[in-house]
């Protein structure tokens, strides 16, 4: 690698770190100012305009709570827990491409910190990590309520990591390739996977919500049952990362859903726009401005994806364990594999359309189910009247 | 197909060194240098203690819990390695062709037939 080419790219690397951080601190606000929205009241208001400095008045007063370490606490460990939290949440964001490339003194850099041809398995080699993170932290608190939540996050993300890894498979077969970059280049001109894979998508939306334990699995810090889950004895910012952590993963899971099934930083009519300001403005200007519109746009849908997290946070209510074990190992491994095989029948008779049949059969046992229920409960009515 | 030398993998370096460098710097700050300074940190033989109900704590957090979550590892443990073997096969599948379709298919039906056992068998039942 040039040197030249290195620095563009550690420089890349440096921008991503800091606006991953920057998206992750401004999540917590916008997390309190749409829970406040969809509950009708006003949110944080008071630091700056519209409570804009609120995530750095929380930053400034997690670093001065007192840092508390309990003694029966595995020290070593107790530290440990949140700092591999936070590293590998730091770690995934290196493998997304987050737009097209620049053109610097004539070499083509792509705007993504490294395109490795196995990018998907990068993120999930080190998602699956974030895991002990959690699982470090809740052992070694030594808190009864910590092992529980933790126990219950290990088991739920490796759960789901099954139904994520073969929802994956039914993408990796229409883009014949594991890199990031080149299943975003094979969306180009509205070929989006999501108008082919509406399962997997699905699929990978809900195992998403899973590995990064938000609403509706946040089972690990159920706070009816367990305190605070695996951190009841966390404080300052060790609790911090923990819930830093998780904003930092809700990013580059969006940043990953919208790669792999929303075109990543294609959007409608990209080639007319780049043509047209390489026409106004040289090559070199006309191009680079180019792709920074494509990297906005990308980051347009992440934000998309984040409210989306959000909003579903506060719709819908907690599962129940034995629910989210049955949902993960019972509902969606085997309509992961129903889906794989029927993509891939699909795509060897020449369609890639194949897979909107198992949401069309979904829908209608859906609505057979709930025809049933409906008798059954009205049946049951009756019988109480009497 | 592009090579890679071990030298076009220095930008995830980069990354892990400013990860670590970030978690380093603050870790180091909220455990040694704040409490230092600001002298926040209180011990007392009932306040050090974990929390638990507000009663005093009742032996060893550390007991044996439910085998449910081993067998749940345990069962990860077979499925995703399974699960990889798939990767391969669907990089390549445009160029196996039907031939490789059909062993896929097998080898799927062998996999569902052991996860029907395990579901016949009670594994995943939580209650």
């Amino acid at each position: 690698m040039e040197l030249s080419v290195f620095i563009v790219k550690s420089i890349i690397i440096l921008a991503v770190f800091g606006v991953s951080l920057l998206i992750a601190t401004y999540s917590t606000w916008a997390e309190r100012k749409i829970a406040a929205f969809l509950q009708d009241r006003p949110g944080p208001n008071r630091a700056g305009i519209f409570g804009l400095l609120q995530p750095i008045a929380d930053a400034g007063k997690m670093f001065f709570k007192e840092d508390f370490i309990p003694r029966q606490a595995n020290k070593w460990l107790f530290i440990a827990g949140p700092s591999l939290a936070m590293l590998t949440a730091c770690m995934t964001s290196a493998v997304v491409p987050f737009g097209d490339t620049v053109l610097v003194n004539g070499a083509e850099v792509t705007v993504q910190g490294i395109d490795i041809n196995i990018g998907i398995l990068y993120v999930f080699g080190v998602v699956s990590l974030g895991v002990y993170g959690v699982m470090i932290g809740g052992w070694a608190s030594n808190n009864k309520f910590s092992l529980l939540g933790a126990i219950r996050a290990a088991s739920q993300n490796i759960s789901y990591e099954l139904a994520m890894g073969l929802s994956i498979i039914a993408i990796l077969m229409m883009s014949g390739s594991l890199s990031l970059r080149t299943i975003v280049e094979q969306q180009h001109g509205m070929n989006w996977n999501i108008f082919f894979q509406p399962v997997g998508f699905i699929i990978f939306l809900t195992c998403a919500f899973a590995e990064c334990n938000r609403t509706p699995f946040d089972l690990p810090e159920c706070e009816t049952e367990l305190i605070g889950g695996y951190h009841t004895e966390y404080s300052s910012m060790k609790l911090g990362f923990y819930l830093f952590a998780e904003y930092i993963n809700m990013f580059v899971s969006s940043a990953v859903i919208a790669v792999l099934y929303f075109g990543g930083y294609n959007y409608p009519g990209m080639d007319w726009v780049r043509e047209s300001l390489i026409g106004g403005l040289g090559l070199n200007w006309g191009h680079n401005l180019a792709t920074l519109v494509g990297t906005m746009v990308f980051f347009g849908k992440i934000f998309f994806f984040i409210f989306f997290f959000m909003w579903v946070r506060w719709t819908l209510p907690r599962f129940r364990y034995d629910q989210l074990m049955n949902l993960g190992w019972k509902g969606l491994i085997p309509l992961a594999i129903l889906n794989v095989v029927l993509t891939g029948a699909g795509l060897l008779a020449g369609t890639r359309l194949l897979s909107w049949v198992l949401i069309l059969g979904v829908v209608l046992v859906a609505t057979i189910q709930a025809g049933t229920a409906r008798k059954r409960t009205v049946a049951a009515g009756r019988l109480s009247k009497v | 197909m592009q090579q890679y030398l071990p030298s076009d993998y220095l930008p995830i370096i980069v990354q892990l060194v400013l990860a670590l460098g970030f978690v380093a710097t603050t870790m180091l700050a909220t455990n040694y240098i704040i409490p230092k300074i600001f002298r926040n940190r209180v011990h007392g033989k009932v306040k050090d203690d974990t929390w638990e109900c507000g009663i005093e704590p009742q032996g060893d957090a550390r007991t044996p819990i439910s085998i449910k979550y081993f067998l749940t590892a345990i069962l990860f443990v077979l499925f995703d390695v399974e699960i990889i073997f798939l990767y391969p096969w669907a990089v390549n599948f445009r160029s196996l062709g039907w031939l490789g379709f059909a062993e896929m298919i097998v080898f799927m039906t062998l996999l569902m037939a052991g996860f029907f056992y395990v579901i016949r068998k009670g594994v995943l039942n939580w209650d």
